[in-house]
């Protein structure tokens, strides 16, 4: 009723209307960007500025990555992160879209809802909740597959938790409480493929594996990617995992296997506040190279 | 459509083997998995209710005894003097102020950056989704440093304030109010007079509810289960959440750490404590199932 007024109002009274909008636009976001300074930038700044500089404030260039590049502990812990993102990425990617697809294909929506809803309980279990959950269930004395862990030939506790193993057990632990989340996006997304194209390819011919294959995934791959980039950035951040293990274990898993688990200990037990920035500067480096490439690539965010 | 539906439930009836083949393997594979995700939550449930030689000689899904379970929660109330309660206060106390500011600060930025035009909006925007993606994880050394300075260690200002800063809840109302909420209704509220304010609290708002649970949700989840922040933050035992307390019950169990000295929590006490903590967000986890899993998109794609 009003399309033919407000936009005749609109064109005689921009000026006024848009400065008064754009004072009001300033008001509403102001407690936004103050927090987005003091609790994104300024931090940000803060770990620049304690990076490249030691104890005294006075500047010392790359001193502090050297530094920490060169603790024995430091290449370890990459390469741990390393191999952890590589299994929890590829069991992302491989499970939740093939997980996604079949739930779509279920032809009963109650059993594909039923199901969406258990595979998502775990995602209340985010954080320490996983963990000590998990080490119920690798422990072969109380677990209720125990007799699987068995047969793969664990009998006790630090068997299964040897160090070879962590990556792979980090990657259950977050897969886990992670996927359903997932497995939710990506089948909304299928659910926003337009009828008409699956129609036509169902009229093609082409069997369900063609269909997911040529018709399907190309068009979740923007989805696919966004959810590779936040896994990876968040992946990349593993503490409470390795942290927690480490008090259950007796130092099976010690203290420093993450990156963040070392820039905890090198600024709380080293009391070396300068290394522990360094090694906080390039996670962030790497995560945010990942997210402006994906935000500069995809055009997933269209922002305007 | 309706024609093509019904052909389908057509080919459904007339199923050959050579159909049903795929058709089970697709229902054993879903069936592993569901197995995979629940069977924890199920075990967790019930090892709650068992003594400790229940839990490691008894059937893995068994009822132990309300006996047991009485038993378990004396147990665990009484290790440091209720400290268990103290935690779970701590935790709502935090999750629900940050809660409260997180809606207050988030869904006005996510309505000016949509519906009205300001300078630097679109920095405002393009740094939202760059801090967004930038997980908080490798902040929380320099926040510790920012937070020292301020003198707010030790405080539950120390974690309630970063916790406020969500950009992903910005990002989610700005996306919703784009796609949902038409610019014309806005107008026509001003040429009747309504104030900027007033807009947004009488129209934008009440459309808004969906976006505003949604929000609530996950910003809730977020900072209950957050664990780094805190753990570096609050270090004394009185003011420590839900999260880092159940870790230092962790090492105070000596089938997983045989140094415990005489302070020591059973396994099944231990399973209790975790039920206890998950325990409110599963509660608001059911109440926002409906909006999670038909609608977790309503607002997060562009169409």
């Amino acid at each position: 009723m009003t399309a033919t007024h407000s936009s005749a109002g609109s064109a005689t009274r921009r000026p006024r209307g848009t400065s008064r909008q754009s004072r009001a636009g300033v008001a509403f976001v102001a407690a936004y960007v103050l927090l987005l300074i003091a609790f994104g930038i300024l931090p940000t700044g803060y770990a620049v500025y304690f990076a490249f500089t030691d104890a005294g404030g006075t500047f010392t260039g790359f001193s502090n990555f050297v530094t920490t590049a060169q603790d024995f502990r430091f290449m370890d812990a990459v390469g741990h992160v390393a191999l952890y993102l590589l299994f929890w990425l590829v069991s992302l990617v491989v499970f939740v879209v093939s997980l996604a697809l079949l739930l779509h294909r279920l032809a009963s929506g109650t059993i594909s809802k039923s199901l969406r809803f258990l595979f998502y309980i775990p995602g209340a279990l985010a954080g320490a909740a996983s963990v000590l959950v998990w080490l119920f269930m690798l422990d072969p004395t109380v677990s209720p597959v125990s007799s699987l862990l068995g047969m793969l030939g664990f009998h006790t506790f630090g068997e299964v938790i040897a160090p070879g193993n962590l990556p792979l057990l980090f990657t259950i632990i977050a897969f886990w409480t992670g996927a359903g989340g997932w497995i939710v996006v990506i089948y909304g997304a299928l659910n926003n493929i337009p009828q008409d194209v699956m129609e036509a390819a169902r009229i093609d011919g082409a069997s369900a594996w063609q269909t997911a294959w040529r018709v399907q995934i190309p068009m979740l791959r923007k989805w696919i990617v966004y959810m590779v980039i936040l896994a990876f950035a968040g992946g990349a951040q593993l503490f409470v995992e390795p942290q927690l293990l480490s008090l259950a274990s007796v130092g099976v898993a010690g203290r420093d296997y993450s990156l963040n688990q070392l820039t905890y200990d090198f600024a709380f037990q080293m009391n070396n506040i300068n290394g522990a920035a360094a090694v906080s500067v390039e996670l962030l480096v790497v995560s945010v190279s990942a997210a402006a490439v994906f935000v500069a690539r995809s055009g997933f965010f269209d922002a305007d | 459509m309706r024609g093509a539906h019904h052909r389908a439930t057509e080919r459904r009836r007339t199923l050959s083997p050579r159909r049903l083949a795929p058709r089970l393997l697709i229902g054993f594979v879903l069936a592993a998995f569901m197995v995979f995700f629940v069977l924890p939550v199920l075990w967790l449930l019930l090892a709650a209710t068992k003594t400790d030689q229940q839990l490691v000689h008894g059937s893995p899904l068994s009822f132990g005894s309300w006996h047991a379970f009485k038993a378990n929660w004396n147990a665990l109330t009484a290790f440091q003097d209720n400290a268990i309660m103290q935690w779970l206060g701590n935790s709502t106390l935090y999750a629900v102020i940050s809660l409260v500011i997180t809606l207050c600060v988030a869904v006005p930025a996510g309505y000016a950056l949509a519906m009205t035009e300001f300078r630097g909006r679109h920095t405002l925007l393009v740094s939202t989704l760059v801090v967004m993606l930038m997980p908080t994880a490798t902040l929380v050394v320099p926040l510790f440093l920012e937070v020292n300075a301020a003198h707010l260690i030790g405080t539950m200002w120390s974690i309630i304030l970063p916790y406020s800063f969500y950009p992903f809840g910005v990002y989610l109302t700005y996306i919703y109010f784009t796609t949902a909420v038409p610019k014309d209704l806005l107008a026509a509220a001003r040429i009747d007079g309504c104030s900027e304010f007033g807009v947004f609290w009488h129209i934008a708002l009440p459309l808004a509810t969906p976006v505003v649970a949604l929000v609530g949700f996950f910003s809730f989840v977020a900072n209950w289960t957050n664990y780094f922040l805190p753990y570096v933050m609050l270090p004394e035992s009185d003011q420590m959440p839900i999260q880092v307390g159940v870790g230092s019950l962790l090492s105070n169990v000596p089938s997983f750490n045989p140094a415990v000295g005489t302070l020591a929590i059973e396994r099944p006490q231990l399973a209790l404590a975790t039920l206890l903590a998950i325990t409110p967000v599963l509660i608001v986890f059911l109440f926002a199932q409906r909006f999670l899993v038909s609608g977790m998109l309503a607002g997060a794609t562009k169409e």
